[in-house]
């Protein structure tokens, strides 16, 4: 029952903060600030006025927002692969740790964007150009959080597999992911909001097609209306991403003791 | 071995096989150059006068962003954090408006503000605001019962309160928030010099250096550079957060 109040109170929140919005903006009259009543129509009539046998989406949604959101996905989970594999190894290995603390600290403190004019460059325009920027920024939070989570496996449980002889791939997939599985979500969530900025910047420093395209057409045809619907989409993606991930991240970690607190301390 | 020269072992090896890599021929020259190019251009770049008017700018406006953000979010945060209803409003405001990507309003604030160093400022500030004000409308729900009711007994206002028990211990969380918006600051602010162009900053130098020529060489040594930027950043809010909150909680489980 207090689930149900919290979400419509939520919700009845959200419409409130619509309507301040509508009317501030209504009042200042200003071009750049359409009201909210302007930006939905808009968005109805970019994406959603499509023939019924494509689903009532536009040729924009198939053309240029699907494409985005797909790159954007494959990125991040391409960072994830790489970050979570690399990182369980790299947590369990001191040694390793002792000699690429320094390099790891100072790839993620490469503001990821960057690296966008670098794979421009050397792979040229296009999907890959996305996909390497993406995954180069997705990959730290996982990957810095895999290796954190690894090396919180407590004594017990690494003195247990020791005494039971676990083979490595037990090991591993029994003892080292499961302890480690909190910290990787909280770096998984992190690294996808990351892997959306890259997408966004990606696509407006340059590009053929895609949401950053049409959000940079938008501006040149002083469609301000416009460029808000893409704003308020991108806003949309971040937030959907977020609560799927969390939806996941509640189901496989029901199993963890205490999983109240830890959600709240992130 | 000490721990730094182990760290130094582990970034010589990288550079050796980057070296190799790039001097075997297996990649172009062009598009990987070894990173003793990397390097000879990253010393040509240090000492030219306009790479370090680049550097200044973009590190300038990362320090006014950032101080701006400050003395926007901190007020703000207390402010609200302290009556619930604000916080649960205000909360849930920052719900929505936080997923949206600040680099999402790169194309609008050029279309209002132009190119100038404004612009790149206002979207640093506004990507900033948040981490700060997040962390300290959150670290309001952390102060002790028993600090506050003291307070009370002893007949303090509420601006008191706020002022001597609220803020010192919500300190810590703030300086989290601070280096949380210093990182995605630089981040904005970097992309906007990318995107939008403008006359002065490091974006702006990676720009020239890959439309032009294609200086791969210039691009790599001025992305090396930003990288030491991020890096002494945030060593120094480990150094900060070891030196003047070591006493919180927050600091251990973060570091």
């Amino acid at each position: 029952m207090r689930g149900i109040t919290g979400f419509v109170q939520r919700w009845a929140l959200f419409v409130l903060i619509v309507l301040i919005w509508e009317v501030v903006t209504r009042l200042s009259a200003s071009p750049f600030f359409p009201p909210p009543s302007q930006i939905g129509p808009r968005m109805v009539d970019l994406w959603l006025s499509g023939p019924a046998s494509r689903l009532f989406l536009t040729d924009t949604v198939y053309d240029h927002l699907l494409p985005s959101v797909g790159r954007t996905l494959l990125g991040w989970a391409i960072a994830a692969v790489i970050g979570i594999g690399l990182g369980l190894l790299l947590g369990r290995s001191t040694v390793a740790m002792r000699y690429l603390r320094v390099l790891l600290d100072f790839g993620r403190a490469i503001p990821p964007p960057l690296m966008v004019p670098f794979f421009l460059v050397t792979l040229g325009l296009g999907a890959p150009m996305q996909l390497g920027a993406i995954v180069f920024g997705a990959v730290w939070p996982v990957l810095l959080n895999s290796i954190d989570g690894a090396r919180s496996v407590d004594a017990t449980k690494v003195d247990t597999a020791r005494a039971f002889r676990l083979s490595g791939p037990q090991w591993m997939g029994g003892v080292v992911l499961p302890a480690a599985l909190p910290k990787i979500f909280a770096g998984l969530r992190l690294s996808i909001s990351i892997a959306l900025i890259l997408m966004v910047v990606s696509e407006l420093v340059a590009s053929t097609h895609g949401l950053g395209n049409q959000l940079v057409a938008a501006g040149r045809d002083y469609d301000m209306a416009g460029m808000w619907a893409y704003i308020v989409l991108l806003g949309i993606l971040g937030y959907a991403f977020n609560i799927a991930l969390l939806a996941v991240e509640h189901r496989v970690l029901r199993w963890q003791p205490g999983r109240a607190h830890a959600a709240a301390s992130r | 071995m000490r721990p730094v020269t182990r760290g130094l072992v582990g970034l010589a090896v990288f550079l050796l096989i980057w070296e190799v890599v790039g001097r075997s021929g297996i990649t172009e020259r062009r598009f990987l150059p070894p990173p003793s190019d990397v390097l000879g251009s990253l010393g040509e770049i240090l000492v030219d006068g306009k790479f370090q008017s680049d550097v200044v700018a973009t590190v300038l406006a990362l320090v006014v962003s950032v101080a701006i953000a400050v003395l926007i979010a901190v007020p703000l945060g207390l402010l609200l954090g302290s009556f619930p209803v604000a916080r649960h409003a205000t909360r849930a405001v920052v719900e929505f408006l936080r997923p949206i990507p600040s680099v999402a309003f790169i194309p609008l604030a050029v279309v209002m503000l132009g190119v100038g160093p404004e612009t790149k400022i206002t979207l640093a500030v506004y990507a900033a605001v948040w981490p700060i004000l997040f962390n300290t409308i959150y670290a309001l729900d952390e102060v002790e019962d028993l600090h506050l009711e003291t307070a009370r007994a002893f007949g303090y206002s509420r601006v008191r309160t706020i002022l001597s028990i609220s803020l010192p211990s919500a300190v810590p969380f703030v300086l989290t928030g601070v280096r949380l918006a210093s990182s995605i600051g630089l981040v904005v602010l970097i992309s906007t010099e990318m995107i939008a162009g403008g006359r002065l900053g490091i974006g702006t130098f990676i720009n020239v250096a890959r439309e032009g020529a294609g200086r791969m060489d210039l691009l790599l040594a001025a992305t090396v550079v930003a990288g030491a930027i991020g890096y002494l950043v945030n060593a120094a809010f480990d150094v900060a957060q070891r030196r003047w909150v070591s006493w919180s909680s927050l600091t251990r489980s973060a570091s």
